[in-house]
């Protein structure tokens, strides 16, 4: 049925120390200014609006953490602010999920 | 939205356009069994040349290449293709997810039901009244009840979250609450979107269209209760009537930028208000795909180019409305680098009071056109006597 495969787990906190992945229902698409997200299950569009971002973004499921992946993308402890922001906002925003979701 | 702070707007890079439409509008019949009188397409008549469901698979080949992330399938009545549920299926099947609009002829209790199942289709259905008497005069007698009768379909169904689609005209401005209302017993969501002069709308824009005090009451409506009311993104003429921001929305005109439109027979426009062939890019059979179409269109590649602010240069609001409607401004007759026909600071009245030639529609596909081949000397006994589907 329509919905069932939306995932609706209570908007979880987000916690950078624990694992985060792309929703699967999400595509992202490669941009000059970074890129377009867009979430088949809810039909919302975000954007990522610089190629950092992006690359932590697909490269989130390859790391046991949030902040791993951020490091791994030459962003140190005290620079990660901002982007743990926009990660926030996106797991808000059901485009990233943690867990079994 | 995500935001990180060293970057520059997205609207600029919008306006530069981007390698691939965010998403398109795509005409996949201009045959119809309405003849709405403001319809921006003219359709009625199937165009012998219509794109084979070969061809329309090649295209969402492309668009699955390019990323594009979905369709706003329309027409005409998109439902009446004999193809019509092969493309949606085949669209979905390559990553391109679906919206189409129509006018709920075809949405039976079976095809909501399939229509429930899936995750990836939306479904958008016109309404231009909130009652049979308003609406039925722009659409046809009979349209509102067919209107409802799919809407019930699909909340029968169990189909969450369907759109219902009004262009806000002079005579439902007042039915914005109505509408809200009825949107909620369908479990659906309100979408409100600008009438355009074009196509048949063009002969009828000049009583259709909200009067300027109607244009006001509109944007305060939309300030105070358009949470959760999907705009499409078609009143940025009103931004200059308030704040920054207050309107949701990027507030721009994407055409050529980041929205296009393409045509039953593979003609790609600016956008969808713009079939005429002053917005003609090219043609996806003649010239190699859409994908080249999208890049290298001589008309994108002058959209993508800074606009000239012309005689909107001096206002203080030109940065919020960005001179308005491309498309409003053209099929009135009024110079593209003017102010926006329903410019809220009051300067499309005067411009349209002084003389100017509105420019002929150069596709037409109304089933009622001045050469006929055969004349009915009474009108068709029922409906589909004169219609093609």
């Amino acid at each position: 049925m329509r919905g069932l495969l939306t995932v609706s787990s209570p908007a979880a906190a987000f916690d950078p120390a624990l694992h985060w992945r792309l929703h699967h229902q999400v595509a992202v698409r490669p941009e000059p200014f970074g890129a377009l997200l867009y979430h088949f299950g809810t039909r919302k569009l975000s954007f990522l609006k610089n190629r950092t971002i992006v690359e932590v973004v697909n490269s989130l499921d390859d790391h046991p953490d949030v902040r791993s992946a951020c490091r791994a993308a030459g962003i140190d402890d005290a620079q990660q602010a901002p982007y743990l922001h926009a990660l926030g906002v996106l797991a808000q925003s059901k485009m990233l999920v943690t867990g079994e979701a | 939205m995500t935001s990180l702070a060293p970057v520059p707007r997205l609207v600029e890079q919008f306006e530069r356009g981007l390698d691939a439409p965010i998403c398109l509008t795509w005409e996949l019949t201009y045959a119809c069994n309405l003849a709405c009188v403001h319809c921006l397409s003219s359709s009625g008549k199937r165009d012998p040349r219509e794109l084979t469901t070969r061809q329309c698979k090649d295209i969402i080949d492309e668009l699955e290449r390019m990323q594009v992330f979905y369709v706003n399938i329309g027409g005409g009545e998109p439902t009446v293709r004999p193809d019509f549920w092969e493309l949606v299926d085949y669209a979905t099947a390559h990553h391109v997810g679906v919206k189409f609009s129509t006018n709920g002829v075809r949405i039976t209790p079976d095809v909501a039901k399939r229509l429930a199942a899936s995750d990836y289709v939306d479904v958008q259905i016109s309404l231009d009244g909130a009652t049979a008497e308003v609406n039925d005069a722009v659409r046809g007698a009979g349209s509102f009840r067919m209107a409802i009768r799919a809407l019930e379909n699909l909340r029968d169904a169990g189909f969450k979250d369907a759109k219902i689609s009004v262009v806000v005209t002079r005579h439902n401005v007042d039915q914005l609450d109505e509408f809200a209302t009825l949107a909620a017993r369908y479990g659906a969501t309100l979408r409100i979107t600008r009438l355009r002069p074009s196509g048949r709308g063009a002969d009828v824009w000049d009583e259709l269209h909200p009067t300027a005090e109607q244009q006001v009451q509109l944007y305060d409506w939309l300030v105070a209760k358009g949470d959760g009311v999907l705009t499409g993104d078609s009143f940025f003429h009103l931004s200059g009537l308030g704040e920054p921001g207050a309107l949701a929305g990027l507030n721009l005109c994407g055409a050529g930028r980041v929205v296009c439109l393409i045509d039953p027979v593979g003609d790609v426009y600016a956008c969808p208000f713009a079939i005429h062939d002053r917005f003609l890019a090219g043609n996806i059979l003649s010239d190699n795909g859409f994908d080249n179409v999208w890049k290298n269109a001589p008309l994108f590649r002058e959209l993508r180019e800074p606009q000239s602010a012309g005689a909107c240069s001096s206002c203080a609001h030109y940065d919020s409305c960005r001179g308005g409607c491309m498309a409003a401004k053209f099929f009135t007759g009024l110079p593209l680098d003017g102010p926006d026909p329903e410019c809220v600071q009051g300067y499309g009245a005067p411009a349209l009071e002084q003389e100017r030639v509105k420019p002929k529609s150069s596709v037409d596909h109304s089933r009622s056109g001045p050469v006929a081949l055969k004349l009915l000397t009474k009108p068709p006994a029922r409906l589909c006597n004169e219609s093609p589907v």
